[in-house]
């Protein structure tokens, strides 16, 4: 099933890939574009620290460090499964329905439909900042922290990938309300670009226990940074991600299945 | 007077048009809000370093971020308005149709994109807008005066807005496809308006520019308006000026268009 999933999605993506080069000046214009609008982001921050010289106590390196996690994972979320905000489309038109008869898992289908590797932009720029902040910080390194950086861009990009598919699942209840997953893909990405001290305690706890967003980067951080804790975390916990993360996909797995047993078609 | 009829008649089909996606409109709210809660924290805890950032006290920078949310879909700060369909229809060759009609092209267009901004005001701007004002402090006028100047800045940044886009989609008649545009429409938009952070923190010469670009007058307009941080008149006649150049070039670009290039399609 897993390897079938893969294949099928590996030959769906190669389709798309092949025809945005047979335009190859406009994908590398959408390339460069793609890298440019998630690089506002960026300049915003450094916008703000034009102005101060800490956010919420946090040095500008410190928060290109929460900002290059969050966006490289992010990124790669998006790059695997990023497409799928159109499946409300899909089953509005009743497109959906030609999937599910096809003989491939349907979400290895939904993940590779419209693959895009113009997103490469935003895990470059992502990956970019976070290749500087690395040097500028100000850490004693040790094996452990060095370590801990890529096992959480991988746990992050899964993190975020179970919101994707939960959010998939969401649009089969709700097809045009397909924006509320906006909230918690590029809403949480966001959220996370900037220092746990800045928001409410009430923000902090939804988005730790409750959408454990605070694993993609937050809390791995504040062990490599000797930050704080956000909510008095036991330190254990910034190595806790891939396990977050595991559970994540879990749940999500389920909760795809489930809507996917509900699914009615449009009827026309 | 029947011109004025037809028009309003587009605009009210553009409203209705919006109206029509309810589900859409409630996950907007929804988007909105909690981008909105985002941002107010990021500026709070910026306001909190530096009080007084740009003129503004942490009340009115709260209240900037939920203005912005509150115009996100309403002025298209991001595009997908009516220049969306615009570029399709170039893009189709349908334009030969709208060309045909015994109607003004580019008051058409405008008429329809003002209908989706009434809608997007009302059903998806104003919720966010509340919710702000009900949980964060927030720098509101108590007389009736702002209030009605800032109201007219709202039209004149819908007309602003739509100018700007109706130029970027006619652009598609020798581009033939708009997706290059929709991204330059897309960073230009958020990064200009002020959606990343208020034009008037922008440091040094970057934010002498920003402040008199076209797209100062979609956002930090009707927010210096409503919370009495600039003169009104100054900023009527801000607006209104883009307003006409803009609208003027749109018509230069337009008949541009319509004498030189051939119309696509079989």
């Amino acid at each position: 099933m897993l390897r079938e999933g893969l294949r099928a999605y590996r030959l769906i993506a190669g389709m798309w890939v092949r025809s945005s080069m047979a335009y190859r000046t406009s994908f590398v214009v959408t390339v460069f574009g793609n890298l440019t609008v998630t690089g506002l982001d960026f300049v915003g921050i450094l916008l703000m620290f034009s102005q101060v010289d800490s956010l919420g106590g946090w040095s500008l390196p410190e928060v290109a460090f929460l900002y290059g996690l969050s966006v490289t994972s992010f990124g790669i979320a998006d790059l695997v499964l990023g497409s799928m905000d159109v499946l409300g489309a899909r089953m509005r038109d009743g497109s959906f329905d030609t999937l599910l008869v096809r003989p491939w898992p349907v979400l290895a289908q939904v993940g590779a439909d419209r693959f895009a590797l113009r997103r490469l932009g935003r895990i470059t720029q992502g990956a970019v900042v976070l290749g500087w902040a690395l040097v500028s910080v100000d850490v004693g390194w040790s094996v452990s922290k060095v370590l801990l950086v890529p096992v959480t861009v991988v746990s992050g990009a899964a993190i975020f990938s179970a919101v994707f598919v939960a959010g998939a699942a969401f649009q089969i209840y709700a097809q045009d309300a397909a924006e509320v997953q906006n909230a918690f893909t590029y809403g949480g990405t966001t959220l996370l670009q900037y220092p746990p001290t800045v928001f409410g305690k009430d923000l902090v706890r939804g988005v730790t226990f409750m959408v454990p967003l605070a694993f993609v980067n937050w809390v791995p951080a504040a062990y490599v940074l000797g930050r704080p804790y956000p909510l008095g975390l036991p330190p254990w916990t910034a190595f806790a991600s891939p396990l977050v993360a595991v559970a994540c996909c879990a749940l999500a797995g389920a909760a795809w299945r489930t809507g996917l047993r509900s699914y009615r078609s449009t009827g026309s | 007077m029947g011109s004025a009829r037809l028009y309003a008649a587009v605009a009210a089909g553009g409203f209705r048009r919006y109206a029509t996606y309810r589900a859409a409109t409630v996950a907007g709210v929804f988007t909105n809000t909690v981008f909105g809660v985002i941002l107010v924290f990021t500026y709070m805890a910026l306001w909190d370093q530096k009080p007084q950032l740009g003129g503004y006290d942490q009340a009115q920078a709260v209240t900037y971020v939920w203005l912005g949310q509150c115009l996100y879909a309403t002025l298209a700060i991001q595009g997908g308005g009516a220049e969306k369909d615009l570029m399709e229809r170039i893009r189709t060759g349908e334009i030969a149709v709208d060309l045909y009609r015994p109607a003004d092209l580019q008051l058409w267009w405008l008429a329809g994109d003002v209908g989706r901004a009434l809608f997007q005001m009302l059903g998806r701007g104003v919720v966010p807008f509340l919710f702000g004002a009900l949980f964060f402090p927030m720098a509101l006028p108590t007389s009736v005066t702002p209030w009605a100047a800032f109201t007219v800045t709202l039209l004149l940044a819908t007309v602003v807005s739509f100018a700007i886009r109706y130029l970027a989609a006619l652009s598609v008649f020798w581009l033939l496809d708009g997706m290059g545009v929709n991204q330059v429409l897309m960073v230009t938009g958020i990064f200009f308006s002020g959606m990343v952070l208020p034009l008037n923190a922008f440091p040094g010469v970057l934010g002498e520019v920003v402040r008199v670009l076209p797209w100062a007058a979609q956002l930090q307009m009707p927010a210096d308006v409503l919370m009495g941080e600039t003169d009104p008149l100054r900023a009527f006649a801000f607006q209104a000026g883009w307003a006409v150049a803009l609208l003027a070039a749109g018509r230069l670009l337009q008949s541009a268009a319509t004498r030189r290039v051939v119309v696509q399609g079989g």
